[in-house]
């Protein structure tokens, strides 16, 4: 509290419809002053934001985008819970004021469990375009809550929001309107309420009404943390009563009228001064969905996508490249003597080849997320999972599917969190067992290395395109193998909003793509680095006896890998990995891959003794030497097929919420990598030897 | 002998683009109806359908908003002339 007796701080939600605008208006308020955290106990992601106004503080936390809030959904549980056990001070419900009636149904919702509500009528630009016109003063009477028109997208409004946050959480609300939901309902309601029992916590925290009319909704949360006899003798009773008065469920009676007294206020509120169809989102939708033009737009525009992301991200990849292998030089030439050169061994060799190898995909990884913000704000992204659900719905996913596994071929940590906008936990849990299939940029390092060692330039591309294909086909394969067997079931039913067409602004996509490339860095920074330390050491250390090291650099350095702990398990792996036709130094190598797929590369060099100041190239030669272009393809395809990296499979323990289908993804991946490898192989070699 | 209000309702798999019917019913569970209700989906409200490629998912507009129901789905609602 200040002086004058007023908190400083004030808790704010931010609830609104997916597609309402909501992160803008995040966005907007919080600015760079916000971060990303799950909501306890379950993986839905939270945001927060801090809001300095007038010296006060706004703490404005981002609720998920729900549609209601029933306990259907686990965004819309978590919405709830968050409002009935954080109370927050100010809710800010954002509506998209072009689309008010059906926006209206959740700000509804919002006044029946009395929360402090603040309208922001977003985009109103639109609404205005469209011909609406608003009598704000009279709608902000009759649903009991002030309501600021936004442009969230150009910043207009937002300081009469924070204005009227501040209004709201310091001075007493107006309260909101109580829906009446006509006698028989009504009379349900009351006869529910007169069995609850006042002393329940969930009562009094939740007041008699609202819970009354949650239960009479059959709100599953709420009966189960009733559970009295007698109100479900009640329950049942008038339940029955209902249905056989309406011919049609509670449920459906109390939407009816929610969506009812909306109308009704919009009605004397709202007026239609042009009447506009055919409007541009359908003009965009004739075209864009087209039956039989769809799909080739569809297939053009993911070219796009990546062409921007392989072939524009290639220049700054190599500016960061070069100031990597810039600092490890210095490092290397103002080494102070005296100072242990283990130390100096772990910073170049280690730290800055393991994670310079990662962070240098970094402009790669923004690019593909920069796209894919683009498809996803411009409202584009809803009709690609439209045009994809038929094909996505015969392998067994979901239209939606296709999403995360677009995000997976930049990276698999941020698209297996991306699997969250599936609903239905089987499609969900395909999904994310097979994303690691999706070429991801990590492996581009593999291919890069491997594909010009072998093959001549021409070929380079196609073989590219061939590597990303057997990883798509081997996602049907195995979603196909996984619907059919351990994950069977039905499909759920598929609905899916198509939100109008809107120009991204600038600010919202480099904030959507920072959020997905950071969580890449933090990878970098932190499972990269930790795996780069232990790598490094496990190919250094122990150290050969002095006596027996013979003369020149490189022969030593090849020596002490022979001698170290990895060159160790390399070799005595050989039996295993020789069918495939690799050796132990192939083997060493993949022990790093195995654990981040960035590390395949260093580990080469180190086998070689190649040092990172002379290039790849010097590297090729030596593999070109000592393999043959059967086994360096095989190598690729082992490395496309076994899980990328233990940020993965943790990252999969996380959102599945089991150990057991992280360990089903890694010992799958890695065995069926095994078999196809064995195959192409043997295979090959067959093939070469009946046609010598 | 069928009444003819009976005889009129049928499924919104069954109605062809560019007509507009009513919301008759769900004959979903719980979850669903309640979910559909969250998009606007609820009896007596006007569907345009704008896409129906008799295979495939459907395409409707409900109060502005464009909705895209699977097949499965829009075999489910209930469904009459305005």
């Amino acid at each position: 509290m200040d002086a004058s007796g007023k908190k400083a701080e004030w808790l704010v939600a931010l609830a609104g419809n997916p597609n309402s605008g909501k992160t803008t208006v995040f966005n907007a308020l919080t600015g760079t002053r916000q971060h990303t955290g799950n909501y306890p106990g379950v993986t839905v992601e939270k945001k927060e934001g801090i809001c300095r106004i007038d010296g006060r503080t706004l703490r404005i936390v981002d609720l998920p985008g729900v549609y209601s809030l029933t306990a259907y959904s686990m965004e819309e549980l978590v919405a709830r819970r968050f409002l009935l056990q954080e109370k927050p001070d100010v809710v800010v419900d954002v509506v998209d004021a072009s689309n008010l009636e059906r926006h209206l149904y959740l700000a509804v919702q919002l006044m029946e469990m009395k929360v402090p509500l603040v309208l922001a009528f977003n985009m109103s630009d639109v609404a205005r375009q469209r011909g609406l016109e608003f009598d704000l003063e009279q709608l902000s009477a009759l649903l009991g809550a002030p309501i600021v028109p936004l442009v969230a997208t150009k910043g207009e409004g937002i300081d009469e929001l924070k204005k009227t946050i501040v209004r709201c959480a310091e001075q007493v609300l107006p309260v909101p309107a109580e829906i009446r939901y006509g006698p028989e309902l009504e009379e349900a309601i009351g006869k529910i309420e007169s069995v609850l029992d006042e002393d329940h916590p969930l009562i009094r925290s939740y007041g008699r009404r609202w819970t009354a009319l949650k239960l009479l909704e059959g709100d599953s949360e709420i009966q189960e943390q009733i559970r009295s006899p007698q109100v479900s003798d009640v329950l049942h009773q008038v339940r029955q009563h209902l249905t056989a008065v309406f011919k049609e469920s509670p449920e459906v009676l109390i939407a009816e009228r929610r969506y009812g007294f909306i109308s009704g206020a919009c009605q004397e509120t709202v007026r239609q001064t042009v009447l506009k169809r055919q409007d541009f989102s359908d003009r965009m939708d004739a075209v864009l969905t087209h039956r039989y033009a769809g799909l080739p737009i569809f297939a053009v525009l993911m070219y796009i996508v990546f062409y921007l992301t392989f072939q524009v991200g290639a220049w700054p990849q190599g500016w960061l490249e070069d100031g990597f292998t810039y600092l490890a030089q210095l490092i290397g030439r103002f080494w102070p003597e005296g100072v242990s050169g283990e130390i100096k061994s772990l910073l170049i060799d280690g730290v800055i080849a393991g994670v310079g190898g990662v962070v240098v995909f970094l402009p790669n990884i923004l690019l593909l997320f920069l796209g894919i913000a683009f498809l996803e704000d411009s409202g584009y992204m809803a009709r690609a999972a439209f045009i994809m659900d038929r094909l996505m719905h015969r392998i067994g996913l979901h239209g939606k599917s296709f999403i995360p596994m677009l995000i997976g071929f930049g990276c698999s940590v941020p698209a297996i969190m991306a699997t969250r906008i599936l609903e239905e936990r089987r499609t969900r849990l395909a999904t994310m067992l097979v994303i690691p299939l999706m070429s991801c940029g990590a492996r581009i390092t593999i291919y890069g290395l491997l594909i010009p060692a072998f093959f001549p330039a021409p070929l380079r591309g196609p073989m590219m395109w061939l590597i990303y294909l057997i990883g798509i086909g081997l996602a049907i394969v195995c979603v196909r193998l996984l619907r059919s067997t351990l994950l069977k079931g039905e499909s759920v039913p598929f609905v899916m909003e198509l939100p109008p067409y809107r120009l991204p602004t600038l600010r919202g996509l480099l904030l959507h793509m920072w959020d997905r490339g950071w969580l890449y860095l933090r990878k970098a920074g932190t499972v990269i680095l930790a795996l780069s330390v232990v790598m490094w050491a496990a190919t250094r250390y122990p150290r050969p006896p002095k006596d027996i090291l013979p003369a020149g650099e490189s022969q030593q350095r090849r020596l002490e890998l022979d001698y170290s702990l990895a060159g160790r398990i390399g070799k005595w792996m050989e039996p295993a990995i020789r069918p495939l036709g690799f050796d132990w130094k192939i083997g060493t190598a993949m022990i790093g891959a195995a654990m981040a797929k960035e590390m395949f590369v260093s580990q080469m060099s180190i086998v070689y003794s190649i040092s990172g100041e002379e290039d790849l190239e010097r590297l090729r030669e030596h593999i070109r030497r000592d393999y043959s272009t059967l086994q360096g393809f095989c190598v690729m395809l082992f490395c496309l097929i076994s899980t990328p990296c233990v940020a993965t499979v943790a990252v999969t323990r996380r959102e599945s919420g089991a150990w057991k289908w992280a360990l089903l993804q890694f010992g799958g991946l890695t065995a069926l990598a095994y078999l196809v490898t064995l195959l192409v192989y043997q295979g090959g070699r067959l093939v070469s030897f009946l046609t010598a | 002998m069928e009444s003819p209000a009976e005889k009129s309702v049928r499924f919104l798999s069954q109605v062809p683009a560019g007509q507009t019917v009513r919301l008759v019913r769900i004959a979903g569970g719980h979850g669903l109806t309640l979910r559909l209700a969250g998009m606007g989906l609820v009896p007596n409200v006007p569907l345009e359908v704008l896409r129906n490629d008799s295979r495939g998912q459907i395409i409707v507009q409900v109060k502005n908003t464009k909705i895209v129901l699977g097949r499965g789905m829009s075999e489910k609602l209930e469904v009459a002339p305005l």
